[in-house]
């Protein structure tokens, strides 16, 4: 009965990465290896301005001085920060007017991973900047958002046409000495995408970003600046993916939110970079900083985050409750199978009155797969009937994986109330059978179990991506019964 | 004939289970199968429907002429056997509806059929609640969560009466039901039967029997049918108990 058992997990725990194709273009690669050097050939490429080059000194030296931090749940590998290129893009590339221009084979690959760049063709209401390696390639729908006033573009477009605005908040809610990946990141950010939108403007479409990581030994280190004014609304979605390497690929990317007065941001990651293989060769290593501020009273910040890749995922999107009555949401469902590994969870800062939070954290672990939710709950002294609801479920599936959970809770406020609630459950054969025996197969039936379980998260995605969602779990997690 | 069958001896890690049973069921027909605790009917139910940790160990079963043990579970399912479960499961966040449209649409997909409209789905729904008095309401939760024991039970059938199936085994579904649920679900159980279809009636009790009335009724006692009759066998059972079943089987064994 075991045996059984085991040659289904095995079979599904083989199932193929879908995406891990590599696109043949020709490239601008920088030379491998990090110095002062590497950063004034980055800042020269993309003709910045000498405010920017000197920001990315200053995250070079705080990177200097940093040290890999010792908290996590897992052995940090060491990553030979000389042995990666901080710069690619393809050749053709300097900067497009219109999609004509991009190269075929470009659009031919974000069209294979299912993100058509033509606007024509594109989900109805969704606008997307596409970023292949280090630079932007095609943003859509410019024209209808410049209607309202948004700006949406990539970073690198924004330094020139916006930099008074960039300058303004680039750095200001994850500072570039914030940790040593975040440091690294303000040196070298290559590019990613830029979001204002004006007071009082709801933005009439889904924002969303897809990243490519596609040549070797290049790191994509991406950086995200959303804000929104006062009264304004957004929603955006970030999706990733990469080609199947031997070696690890390093993907640290900041993400900077900023919500005024009565603004309100949600932004939702569906992350599937390669994971690597059975034998846990290859992947990338998702080392990400996102935080988000609620400035402004009644300001609110919702992340939410399906996590099916990479090899190593390692980061808490958070948000600092500045404004009073300002609220702050994270719903994750993480899931690590093969030898994947994530340590991933949330941090609510409550600063301002009656500030709430609200976390919902699933975390799927099967295979040799690890998985740990921490995360961190702090109410300052002035934040009267701050209030936290925390709930986090472990799903178990076979009897090789592990599931860990690091509430840490910080209150120096006596009128704080601070819920927190954790489950554990295994998907039993009982299930399995149950669901068998009226007719669906092993493999449908976890898909139903599992999305079953992740639903209240599922939930809060755009409708698309929900769907997109809902099947890249039953992909990534098929069968594995134990 | 829709089941057969013959000399089937089954264990559960190195316990033997079934020490071969033998039981012919034709469609139309009702059979009860009655048994002191620990005689092997539930284990009979789940070697049919093809649980993971019974090992056949010999004997053969034929379902519509065809190898019904070579079947995977999910198959025999599509073949047509239907387990209504002593102890349903609950699948949290699995909403009932979605679940049974699944279910309904991996069967048709089974014998080429297409996906049912939800037009039709749904019309379907309607019928079938209606027939076997299952609430509407718990259409719309998720699969058997916080239902009452009562409620997971009438769902049991609530699915035996969308999926359709020729043959359904009742495993002790009167068991832990109050009268009038008991009554319930044994008139959706009498509304489904046709000369089509077949029902394989496990029970501890001949209560259930007062509602579902068999046209057989077998006892099965350490691993073997021991005897077999019509309805009257079942009160006899009542009266007596099982003790005088027992006695013959354990002086012929030593």
């Amino acid at each position: 009965m075991a045996n059984k058992s085991d040659d289904i997990l095995e079979e599904y725990s083989s199932k193929e990465y879908e995406y891990g194709f590599v696109t043949n273009i020709e490239m601008e690669i920088a030379p491998k290896g990090l110095s002062e050097e590497t950063i004034h050939y980055i800042s020269a490429k993309k003709q910045e301005p000498q405010w920017l080059l000197d920001w990315r000194l200053k995250g070079y030296h705080s990177f200097l001085k940093a040290e890999d931090p010792h908290w996590q749940n897992f052995d940090l590998p060491k990553v030979d920060f000389q042995g990666i290129s901080y710069y690619a893009a393809p050749k053709s590339s300097a900067k497009f007017k219109s999609i004509d221009e991009v190269d075929p084979e470009l659009i031919a690959t974000f069209e294979k991973l299912g993100i058509p760049l033509s606007e024509q063709k594109i989900l109805a209401g969704v606008a997307v900047d596409a970023v292949f390696d280090s630079v932007s390639v095609a943003t859509t729908f410019k024209a209808t958002l410049k209607e309202h006033g948004i700006i949406f573009s990539s970073i690198s477009e924004a330094v020139k046409e916006h930099p008074e605005l960039v300058q303004k908040y680039l750095g200001s809610v994850v500072p570039h000495s914030d940790n040593i990946y975040a440091s690294l990141n303000s040196a070298v950010f290559s590019d990613g995408s830029f979001v204002y939108i004006p007071k009082g403007v709801r933005c009439p479409m889904e924002l969303s970003t897809y990243f490519r990581i596609n040549t070797e030994n290049t790191g994509q280190f991406e950086r995200t600046l959303i804000i929104a004014d006062e009264g304004s609304y957004v929603s955006y979605l970030e999706g990733c993916t990469a080609p199947k390497r031997d070696e690890n690929q390093l993907h640290a990317a900041v993400v900077e939110l900023i919500a005024m007065e009565n603004a309100e941001i949600k932004y939702s990651t569906v992350q599937n970079w390669y994971p690597g293989d059975k034998e846990g060769n290859g992947g990338i290593y998702n080392f990400v900083t996102k935080r988000g501020v609620c400035r402004g009273a009644n300001a609110k910040i919702s992340w939410t985050q399906v996590e099916t890749g990479s090899a190593i995922t390692w980061k808490y999107p958070s948000v600092i409750l500045q404004g009073d009555n300002s609220s702050g949401e994270f719903y994750s469902v993480a899931v690590t199978k093969g030898k994947q590994i994530a340590d991933t969870g949330t941090k609510m800062h409550h600063i301002g009155k009656n500030t709430k939070s609200r976390i919902i954290s699933k975390g799927i672990s099967a295979g040799e797969g690890q998985n740990s939710y921490r995360g961190l709950v702090q109410v300052g002294t002035r934040a009267d009937n701050a209030r936290n609801f925390t709930q986090c479920d472990s799903l178990l599936i076979g009897d090789r994986c592990g599931a860990h959970t690091f509430p840490y809770i910080e209150s120096k406020n006596s009128t704080a109330t601070i819920e927190h609630e954790a489950t554990t459950s295994k998907i039993g054969e009982d299930q399995i059978f149950y669901l068998n025996q009226r007719g669906i197969d092993t493999e449908k039936a976890v898909a139903l179990i599992v999305n079953g379980y992740a639903k209240e998260v599922l939930n809060q995605l755009p409708m698309e991506f929900a769907v997109e969602a809902q099947k890249l779990l039953s992909i990534s997690l098929e069968g594995s019964v134990g | 004939m829709l089941l057969n069958i013959k000399n089937l001896q089954a264990k559960v890690e190195d316990k033997q289970i079934l020490k071969g049973v033998n039981l012919q069921v034709n469609a139309g027909e009702v059979h009860a199968i009655m048994g002191p605790n620990g005689s092997g009917k539930s284990s009979l139910a789940s070697v049919l429907a093809g649980r993971e940790n019974f090992e056949v160990t010999g004997g053969k079963v034929l379902f519509d002429d065809k190898d019904l043990l070579e079947f995977s579970p999910e198959d025999r399912a599509r073949e047509g056997l239907f387990l209504a479960f002593q102890y349903p499961v609950e699948i949290p966040g699995v909403s009932n509806i979605n679940f049974l449209r699944t279910a309904l649409n991996e069967i048709r997909a089974y014998h080429n059929q297409p996906t049912l409209e939800s037009k039709e789905f749904l019309r379907l729904t309607r019928e079938n609640q209606k027939l076997v008095e299952f609430d509407a309401k718990l259409t719309n939760r998720s699969l058997n969560e916080g239902f009452s024991g009562g409620e997971k039970k009438r769902n049991e059938i609530f699915q035996l009466a969308m999926l359709n199936p020729k043959l359904s085994i009742l495993d002790e579904t009167d068991s832990g039901l109050d009268i009038d649920a008991l009554r319930i679900v044994a008139n959706g159980v009498n509304k489904l039967r046709s000369d089509k279809n077949a029902f394989i009636v496990i029970t501890h009790y001949q209560r259930l029997l007062d509602y579902i009335v068999p046209d057989f009724v077998h006892v099965l006692y350490d691993g073997r049918i021991v005897k077999s009759g019509t309805r009257e066998l079942a009160l006899e059972l009542e009266e007596k108990g099982y003790d005088w079943i027992k006695e013959p089987v354990t002086s012929a064994s030593i």
